[in-house]
């Protein structure tokens, strides 16, 4: 039942708007609406009783285990939440003036310093709002940067076969054309196609390292020295940082420019999509052109950095500062952590995977890479058991639903066939690795014994298999009364 | 898996058929349609466009992906499917008849230079390894 | 250990099950020379405890202010329900919905979201979000480029919020896109087809058209519609979701309406929490849809025939498009969408015009009131929403500081932005303004203004 079935005209809730009309009004008519508003009329008791009811058809961390690739699916701290929900942060104005807000500046300021420290960067800002526009503006720093030096001959961005979506699609977005690298056997970027793939019209690489194959880039010293010798900067893309953290900083790996994303490696919630926060990273060379503003600390008191401070920057890429609010949840948890906490992070995220991955070999299932080792995550694919019985990763992926656990990835890396991307995050226990296993173990004797039931799957959600091709060729985008 | 002798093909799996009146008609494979799945939408090019070999034109869309249509051969578009529009499925039921465009070749010889049935079989195959 | 379950017989038997003598082994793959990521700069931790008076204390250093500030971030009473359910866990982590069956919760959400926003703005269909507002019209931009084709030209009046047109600046400038900014009527505030006329001789691909502006003033939204119309450009409408409670809403500009209606979703039930996190809305026509970014949720059937909710359209998007995709946007801002959408259903279409008319009202009751004192003008002469722009007998800057001391925040110094414009103060009132606090800020100012009487 959609919230507008709920619905019934002149049905209101009086306490939460103004208990009269006002009546002083100076809008010339033609400007004032007439059409009405297809907003619900429903009691509060209604709508809470409606959102609860929604909010249980969904999984989450808090309900499930999510082995989800890529993605890192911690546990989110109560705590960072509700201290990043105190009144006075939540009713702060962004243009308030700064010494109205030093406590929130502080914050701000020390988590600045810490991401510096993790990354072994120069310079950080927090104000990209999401992983993909941490990219953008980190790709709009290298631009700068080779428009600055009057080096114009640059136009091609190299990124792995391997890499996310967005990687490509940020490089055309910066103006630059895509240069595809292959993998080779081992899961490493493949160095003969990058030596041909870097010239004088290399403006830089993108790169995530630990890969999305989930796997060390053992030559990422060769790499990095391959693209800086041709005049390219190195662009790394943070979604993996939780199998480094404490272990190996970017900046040591050569790495020019980086993003963080904080709703992955900093434990801030995914929100059903968002809002996330992806702060830059960047090596003294590309200092002045981080995007403003900033909070600098000077005689005791915090303050905005703007155009003013940085007059090389790209400019402003948000309203305000971003994702204000994410960030002090970051901030928390590191805080929480601290510097061994922080450390730990990476220890069990990569004891956790190595784990699965060695149970999940036993039970029976093909690991892609198996002569590595995992790093926080790790590859099986389905390859063999599509070919015999036509079952899917994607089947198998729906199967797991109906056990009670969120998918991994699928066809992601889309190199490898059938894939899962798995990636378990440090917060889960041995328990419920071995839990999941058992279901994985099930779920491959069914594909023996019942194929068509596995196909089918799920069964037990609170909607069977969807038809997307019916919702992509007859568009219903909104509800009509 | 048969392929129409009479057709001509290129590598990036398009079909093309020399018409009487000197035009070619394109569309898309039965093993293209394959790889791509239900066809959810098509985007078709503009009459009076002028193509030149290998140049992006049009785009089919299913669920899972979007692919890209190449001109076979340089010329200018002089019809369109517009019944792909509202009914791209066409293109999963029969590809060999659900035509994406027809163009005018700019030069009948480039013709020549496509594939022709076997030749598209042997690419098919060396695909599959 | 902060959030790791482990026990000391745990890690033996996975490390055993691994053929691995310690967790340190597990990263031998890892250069040694590149081992060099201890943390040096990160204090060491705290219990929960001691956070928890660290921010208490950071919270209340901060304290509260009564605050006229508005320039795109709007104070409106949030009702309790919507960030008690929005906090839930199962919204609060769950993982964008790619797994359908999974997140039929959020989807279905989102569906209804893009219902109440397609006809808050009077178009056809509407996106999940994007980031924020500045970032809306930057996509907005690039997608009328791409329905041009030719033209790669954006005319933006200067009452678009200034930092609205920074952000899209520094956005489009590599995609080789000129960003026209277009001058203002320095009586009214709006921007009238003689400010127009003259870069209307060549090509362009779009015309942005703020409804409020950044002045808070009304612009004549119909006759620049048709203006851009008959020069063959979209119409870009950026627009206060709260005023088209009041106001008409772009898909009813002119003969044909806008074509893109975008802006800033905060004052739909988003705390200002110091600029962020907010989101960034979408509509279209229904023609645009698959020139739109970001994600889009249908209506279908499952197996059984049960209607249900998926992500389409998602051939558009970057995971399958890659390098050819209508944006590089991945995740949105669910979250903020989630309260939004409470907010929208708790208020109604009653209630939200009641929100939006008392805001109205309290902005014209307190520029009457500050008018009366001696110096105070209304800059501009076009009907306002809940904004009005100031001007004051002295230097905006030091009487801001004064009415600080006495914890009002008295609105945004104009002269930031606009440099012609001297003493001049932008000062917005929502309906969480009492009749004391307009009296409280008319009292205070005539005290602080008698220094320059």
């Amino acid at each position: 039942m959609l919230i507008f079935e709920h619905s019934r005209p002149g049905r209101r809730n009086y306490s939460q708007s103004p208990t009269t009309k006002a009546e002083k009004q100076n809008i010339p008519q033609n400007l004032l609406r007439k059409s009405p508003m297809l907003l619900p009329e429903a009691s509060e008791m209604d709508v809470v009783r409606h959102y609860t009811r929604l909010s249980q058809k969904n999984f989450s961390i808090d309900t499930e285990f999510y082995p989800l690739g890529s993605c890192t699916m911690k546990y989110n701290p109560r705590a960072c939440n509700a201290l990043a929900m105190l009144p006075q942060f939540l009713t702060r104005h962004p243009l308030a003036p700064e010494d109205t807000g030093q406590g929130f500046l502080a914050c701000m300021y020390e988590l600045q310093e810490i991401l510096k420290d993790v990354t072994g960067m120069a310079g950080v800002s927090l104000t990209p709002m999401a992983g993909a526009q941490g990219e953008l503006i980190g790709v709009m720093m290298i631009r700068a940067y080779h428009e600055a030096r009057g080096d114009k001959e640059r136009t091609e961005i190299i990124v792995p076969d391997a890499a996310h979506g967005t990687n490509p699609a940020t490089a055309v977005m910066c103006g630059y054309k895509v240069v595809e690298i292959t993998t080779d056997k081992e899961g490493n970027v493949d160095m003969a196609a990058l030596k041909a793939a870097v010239g004088p019209q290399t403006a830089g690489l993108m790169l995530t390292n630990p890969s999305t194959l989930g796997v060390f880039e053992k030559n990422i010293s060769e790499m990095s020295r391959i693209v800086h010798d041709a005049g390219g900067l190195l662009y790394y893309d943070g979604a993996n940082l939780n199998a480094v953290l404490g272990k190996v900083k970017p900046g040591d790996m050569g790495f020019d420019v980086i993003h963080i994303n904080l709703h992955k490696t900093f434990s801030t919630p995914h929100g059903g999509g968002g809002p996330g926060a992806a702060p830059v990273g960047v090596a003294e060379r590309l200092l002045p052109y981080l995007p403003v503003p900033m909070v600098a600390y000077e005689k005791g008191a915090y303050r905005w950095m703007t155009e003013k401070d940085v007059p090389q920057t790209i400019g402003r890429l948000s309203a305000h500062m971003g994702n204000a609010g994410v960030l002090l949840r970051a901030y928390i948890y590191v805080r929480l952590l601290g510097a061994k906490g922080m450390n730990r992070v990476s220890e069990y995220a990569t004891l956790n995977a190595n784990y699965l991955m060695a149970e999940l070999r036993k039970a029976g299932f093909e690991i892609a890479f198996p002569t590595r080792r995992a790093s926080h995550e790790f590859i099986a694919t389905l390859k063999d058991i599509k070919e015999k019985t036509g079952v899917t990763a994607m089947n198998l992926a729906k199967r797991l639903l109906d056990k009670g656990y969120h998918a991994p990835t699928t066809y992601f890396p889309i190199l490898i066939p059938e894939c899962l991307l798995i990636e378990p995050a440090e917060t889960e226990s041995k328990e419920t690795l071995d839990a999941f296993v058992a279901a994985m173990k099930e779920i491959l004797v069914e594909i023996q014994e019942q194929p068509e039931m596995v196909k089918s799957a799920p069964h037990n959600m609170p909607v069977r298999k969807l038809d997307d091709v019916k919702a992509a060729r007859e568009l219903d985008l909104t509800w009509k009364p | 898996m048969s392929i129409p002798t009479q057709l001509k093909y290129t590598k990036s799996h398009e079909w093309v058929k020399s018409e009487s009146d000197g035009t070619v008609t394109i569309g898309i494979t039965q093993h293209a349609q394959e790889l791509l799945g239900d066809m959810v939408f098509v985007e078709l090019p503009e009459i009076g466009r002028t193509l030149a070999q290998k140049e992006e034109c049009a785009v089919v869309e299913s669920v899972k992906a979007a692919a890209d249509i190449y001109s076979p051969i340089a010329g200018e578009v002089v019809a369109v499917n517009s019944e792909l529009e509202s009914a791209p499925e066409q293109i999963n039921q029969d590809p060999y008849q659900a035509w994406i465009f027809k163009l005018k070749p700019a030069n009948a010889a480039d013709l020549a230079n496509l594939l022709d049935a076997q030749g598209y079989e042997k690419t098919l195959e060396s695909e599959e390894h | 250990m902060p959030f790791i379950p482990h026990t000391e017989e745990d890690v033996k038997e996975m490390l055993a099950s691994i053929g691995a003598n310690s967790i340190e082994e597990l990263f031998d793959e890892i250069p040694p020379a590149l081992k060099t990521g201890a943390l040096t700069r990160v204090p060491p931790g705290m219990s929960e405890m001691e956070i928890s008076r660290l921010m208490l204390e950071r919270a209340q250093a901060d304290g509260f202010y009564l605050s006229f500030i508005g320039a795109g971030a709007y104070e409106h009473h949030i009702p309790a329900a919507v960030w008690q359910i929005t906090t839930r866990g199962e919204f609060y982590s769950s993982y964008t919905p790619y797994q359908a069956e999974a997140s039929q919760g959020s989807l279905q959400l989102l569906y209804e979201y893009q219902t109440m926003m397609a006809s808050l703005t009077g178009m056809d269909v509407s996106n999940a979000s994007l980031y924020d507002g500045a970032t809306a019209l930057a996509e907005a931009a690039l997608m009328a480029v791409r329905l041009h084709k030719t033209s790669h030209r954006i005319l933006v009046p200067r009452t678009v919020h200034p930092v609205y047109r920074e952000v899209l600046r520094a956005i489009v400038r590599n995609q080789n896109i000129e960003v026209v900014e277009i001058p203002f009527c320095p009586e009214s505030g709006q921007v009238l087809l003689e400010h127009l006329e003259p870069f209307g001789q060549e090509d362009f691909a779009a015309l942005v058209i703020p409804q409020p502006n950044f002045f808070g003033v009304l612009e004549q939204v119909d006759a620049i519609t048709d203006w851009a119309h008959e020069k063959h450009a979209s119409v870009i409408a950026v627009v206060n979701p709260m005023s088209l409670a009041m106001l008409v809403p772009p898909g009813e500009w002119g003969a044909q309406g806008a074509d893109i209606a975008v802006g800033e979703g905060q004052p739909l039930g988003i705390p200002l929490s110091s600029g962020g996190p907010y989101f960034g809305f979408m509509a279209c026509k229904h023609d645009l849809v698959r020139q739109m970014p970001g994600r889009i949720i249908g209506r279908t059937v499952d197996l059984d025939n049960k209607p249900g909710f998926v992500l389409t359209l998602q051939a558009r998007e970057q995971h399958i498009r890659r390098s050819k995709a209508t944006s590089n946007i991945c995740t949105n801002q669910g979250l903020m969408v989630t309260a939004a959408t409470i907010y929208m259903s708790l208020l109604g279409p009653e209630g939200l015009r009641r929100v939006a008319a008392q805001s109205h009202a309290n902005m014209l009751q307190l520029t009457e009131q500050l008018e009366k004192l001696p110096g105070v003008k209304r800059v501009y002469s076009g009907p306002c929403f809940h904004e009005v722009a100031l001007t004051l007998p002295g230097p905006v800057h030091e009487i801001l500081q004064a009415l600080k001391e006495q914890r009002i925040l008295g609105g945004l110094n104009l002269q930031e932005h606009y440099p012609e414009l001297n003493n001049a103060l932008l000062v917005c009132a929502t309906e969480t303004k009492t009749a004391d606090d307009l009296n409280k800020y008319s009292e205070m100012l005539g005290k602080i203004l008698k220094k320059y009487g």
